[in-house]
């Protein structure tokens, strides 16, 4: 377990949901049930949508790197809950004019917000702002460098639970790039800790981190052999930016080797379900006949984000406010 | 010149001289600055000072390779005033100070503008490494012969690689023409990248970007090659690998000119240390593995790793208050090299003699220097520590301006109790404290 | 209290509900349980005064207004109403009447699917303690308890009142 996790309070309860690391399997499996009751809303038939949960709370989404999607899914499991919401787009470059990630910080706490959604460039950006904001703040990690998007792993989670019941006896695929991963990283943490049978991960060498092993997975670089008999497959999404890095060399040898196809999927379990975190690049990561096939599960994930950020939302801002911070450090 | 520095005897004291492979307990008398005699007091001499150093260890002040005073231009972050201070409360006499400053130390005018500020403060010898390109870009020779003659002790890439090989052949063949030593940190940037903690187990686990191994041997295997081919004399600053002492070591056996130093603070922590985003411990080159630290403290308990270095880099408190890549690197350090060192000593890597010559003959020969002994006629730079003080550094009791330090809260046994600089006390515990 | 005789209670409300509805000329009602005990007992009456739609039933803890205080409970039973709310005459159902915030939290949600027509409220137990301007239309008893005492109904089989002292947890709800 990282030192200095800050996410739980005394009493076991969530304050800050930065990273899966840390957190133990019944807190996992309580945001899942959460979740499982939040999506249950939007099967409801409601004329309004929104519950009146965290009505009064103002929760800032933070965005130093732009994503238009997770931001509006974090944007609207907020307003679900009634919730104000800020948006703020912090361009790095503004922020490298001279005010300090700090500075900006402290100014938002001067506005009375009560929750950050935070998605930065930088590997420990999310850790960081919890451990300098005002104590009365929660931050939930939107995803920071290479490191972290746990909310991101546990609609993940939700979509293999609502589809295979009991983690213990899954085999899992992860197939791409996990290097470069923080969707692969907290995807292995939340898996493991949730007790699956066995997690793999699939990847050319130039895309796997050093030793991944040690990260609690098998290596493959045969996709093959790899999904070979899983009960599930996640295809990661590729960065253009990994062809001019020269870790691959193209495209097409990419999807040669690693992309997804309905003959090579035969090689899985016959229920296996495919998952990827969008948006995808079609005939990259997987054909068009495996993204919009039976196995896929894809859209059925967006409908969870929402739920599952809606879960963590209202688990870190309903908490004792009074319980003491564990910490650690 | 005697109000100044008085006539001193420190009597009763174990004087350890490494150079001079003196370890007894005895005096030293002190003149005009220098030293005058170890043992019996000379005929006529009367010392308006008497120091009793019972109990504890005498030894020739501290020479520290790499010691950043942030002066000129980052001042905000330390200036020489403060640091040598700070240097002489941590027995440090002689500190090199690398060319990154602003501006750059490829002029001599730079290089007297430091001198001048080190001589008003009067705590520290200060010296420097010049740059070995202009600007330290990389791209053009700096004014090596002229800045040699200005009394530089070599010169150095500070923290940038030099442009490309050929460049790189040209500076050292350059320096070697001169008789000027080299002074390199071996890394190669595009392997290093964006690196910024070691590549393993805590860059895979927090996705930080890898500062591999091979960063560091590609470039020592290229400065090897470099300084074979052109007789160029290297020392290689603050080697963080294994593999890199192994090379040097080989190399080094093969009748290449080469010495290499470590920064204390590779000798005590590990990757594992940067656990948690722990930017106290964001620093250049990254700490390593368990293994290349105990491979580092053997080379260093058998000499093939001739100088402990500080590698002092004070920071403004704001320096480390980032996300951990986007922190900035380095240790304030001054004062934690002489006690780092000892918990070598208490560890058993090391004797008290061995682990005192690489912080003061071991650093002054790589750097050509006549300091870190006790010869007579020498200069009185004088470190006493009681080996068996216990103390608790803590952001208070550190005197340098960065209070950037990891060891803040650590336990450490030896404290200096006096620093004499050129015959003057410049430091003496306040004892009540 | 034993099941037979909640049972007899739960009838005697289907009676007078029914009394009330042809008074108010209302001939297609829709009921709705709040959960758990109000679930139970609606079941009930929903049988005995054979309505045709199906029961629908409320989980609240959305609409709770002691959220900051006691954080986010996971919903075993999620909220399911397999009718049209609006315009509808609605009998909305629970077991315990204490301080109304449950019956408000409830009315929340309803009108969060649509506006009903009326709402009619029946609960099996009425106790003192009202905090908010609440009354039920129809209750099946109303038994006399010392400050501080504890009902609360079991089930779902077999149905059956417990009293006692209060516990520490007891809902404030």
């Amino acid at each position: 377990m990282m030192k200095g996790n800050r996410q739980t309070n005394s009493k076991g309860q969530l304050k800050h949901f930065l990273s899966i690391d840390g957190l133990k399997r019944d807190l996992l499996v309580e945001i899942l049930n959460n979740a499982e009751s939040f999506t249950s809303l939007a099967r409801q038939g409601r004329s309004v949508k929104k519950v009146p949960l965290l009505r009064g709370k103002t929760i800032t989404n933070l965005f130093f790197e732009s994503s238009t999607r997770t931001r509006t899914t974090f944007e609207l499991a907020a307003k679900r809950l009634s919730a104000d919401v800020l948006n703020l787009n912090i361009s790095t470059s503004a922020t490298s004019k001279g005010e300090s990630l700090l500075d900006t910080l402290h100014n938002l706490e001067a506005m009375h917000c009560d929750m950050f959604v935070v998605r930065h460039a930088s590997s420990g950006a999310a850790h960081f702002i919890a451990k300098h904001c005002a104590p009365h703040i929660s931050v939930i990690n939107a995803g920071d460098g290479s490191h972290s998007h746990p909310t991101q792993a546990m609609l993940d989670m939700l979509t293999i639970r609502q589809h295979k019941g009991d983690f213990t006896p899954l085999r899992v695929a992860i197939v791409g790039d996990i290097l470069h991963s923080r969707v692969a990283r907290s995807q292995v943490l939340a898996l493991n800790t949730l007790g699956v049978s066995e997690v793999r991960v699939i990847a050319p060498r130039t895309l796997l981190p050093f030793d991944a092993r040690a990260l609690g997975v098998h290596v493959y670089h045969d996709l093959i052999e790899g999904i070979s008999d899983v009960d599930v497959v996640i295809m990661l999404r590729l960065q253009k930016e990994r062809m001019s890095g020269a870790l691959l060399p193209t495209e097409a040898e990419y999807f040669k080797l690693y992309g997804l196809t309905e003959e090579k999927l035969k090689h899985a379990k016959e229920d296996v379900i495919v998952m990827h975190p969008g948006p995808i690049n079609r005939g990259v990561e997987m054909d068009s006949a495996v993204a919009d096939g039976k196995h896929s599960v894809i859209l059925e994930q967006v409908s969870n984000g929402i739920a599952v950020r809606m879960a963590i939302m209202s688990m870190c801002l309903g908490t004792h406010q009074d319980a003491d911070m564990e910490d650690t450090v | 010149m005697t109000a100044q520095s008085p006539s001193i005897s420190i009597i009763n004291g174990r004087l350890i001289d490494p150079a001079n492979s003196i370890d007894e307990v005895t005096d030293i008398h002190i003149s005009q600055g220098k030293v005058l005699a170890i043992g019996e007091k000379p005929s006529g001499f009367e010392a308006e000072q008497m120091i009793d150093a019972r109990d504890k260890v005498v030894c020739p002040g501290l020479v520290d390779l790499s010691a950043r005073l942030r002066e000129p231009g980052l001042e905000f972050k330390a200036t020489i005033g403060s640091e040598t201070r700070a240097a002489a409360k941590a027995g440090i006499t002689t500190m090199i100070c690398p060319p990154d400053t602003d501006p750059v130390i490829d002029t001599p005018a730079v290089m007297e503008l430091i001198r001048s500020k080190a001589k008003q403060s009067a705590f520290a010898r200060v010296l420097c490494t010049a740059a070995i390109s202009k600007k330290l870009e990389g791209k053009e020779l700096s004014e090596m012969a002229e800045l040699a003659e200005a009394g530089c002790v070599g010169v150095s890439n500070a923290y940038k690689p030099l442009g490309n090989t050929l460049i790189e052949r040209r500076a050292l063949e350059y320096a070697s023409t001169f008789g000027i030593k080299v002074f390199l940190k071996a890394e190669d940037r595009h392997l290093r990248n964006q690196g910024c903690v070691h590549e393993g187990i805590i860059a895979s686990r927090l996705g930080l970007p890898g500062f591999p191994e091979a960063a560091e041997t590609v470039a020592v295997a290229r400065d090897i090659a470099l300084a074979e081919s052109t007789g160029a004399t290297l020392h290689f600053q603050r080697i963080s690998t294994a593999k890199s002492v192994r090379k040097i070591n080989r190399a080094r056996h093969d009748g290449i000119l080469l010495s290499m130093d470590v920064a204390a603070h590779q000798l005590h922590l590990t990757e594992m240390d940067a656990d948690g985003f722990n930017t106290a411990c964001h620093v250049d080159p990254p700490l390593r593995t368990l293994r290349d630290r105990e491979v580092l403290r053997q080379a260093v308990a058998n000499g093939d790793i001739q100088a402990i270095c500080s590698d002092h880099q004070p920071h403004e408190p704001d320096a480390k208050e980032h996300p951990f890549p986007d922190s900035e690197p380095g240790i304030s350090a001054l004062e934690t090299l002489l006690p780092l060192t000892l918990k070598l000593v208490q560890e058993k890597v090391m004797s008290l003699p061995e682990a005192l010559h690489r912080l003061t003959a071991g650093p002054a020969d790589i750097a050509g220097l006549p300091y870190g002994r006790l010869d007579a006629a020498s200069s009185a730079d004088i470190c006493i520590f009681d080996p068996e003080a216990h103390w608790i550094l803590n952001e208070d009791n550190l005197l340098s301006q960065g209070k950037n330090s990891p060891f803040i809260n650590w336990e450490f046994t030896g404290q200096v109790t006096h620093t004499l600089f050129e015959g003057r006390i410049t430091y003496q515990l306040d004892e009540s404290t | 209290m034993q099941e037979k005789a909640i049972v007899d209670l739960i009838d005697g409300m289907a009676a007078e509900l029914k009394t009330r509805l042809q008074q108010n000329h209302i001939t297609d009602p829709v009921m709705i349980g709040i959960h758990t005990g109000g679930v139970w007992v609606a079941k009930q009456l929903h049988q005995t005064l054979d309505i045709s739609e199906e029961l629908g039933t409320l989980n609240i803890s959305f609409y709770r207004d002691d959220f900051s205080r006691i954080g986010l409970n996971p919903q075993v039973d999620p909220s399911n109403i397999p009718f049209e709310v609006e315009n509808r005459h609605l009998i909305l159902v629970d077991d315990v009447l204490q301080t109304g915030r449950t019956i408000r939290a409830a009315m929340n949600e309803i009108f969060d699917f649509g506006r009903p027509a009326s709402i009619m409220l029946a609960t099996l137990i009425e106790k003192d303690g009202r905090e908010l301007p609440i009354v039920a239309d129809v209750v099946g008893m109303k038994p006399t308890l010392k400050e501080g005492d504890y009902i609360s109904l079991t089930g779902p089989s077999p149905l059956t009142l417990v009293f006692g002292k209060p516990s520490k947890d007891s809902e404030a709800q």
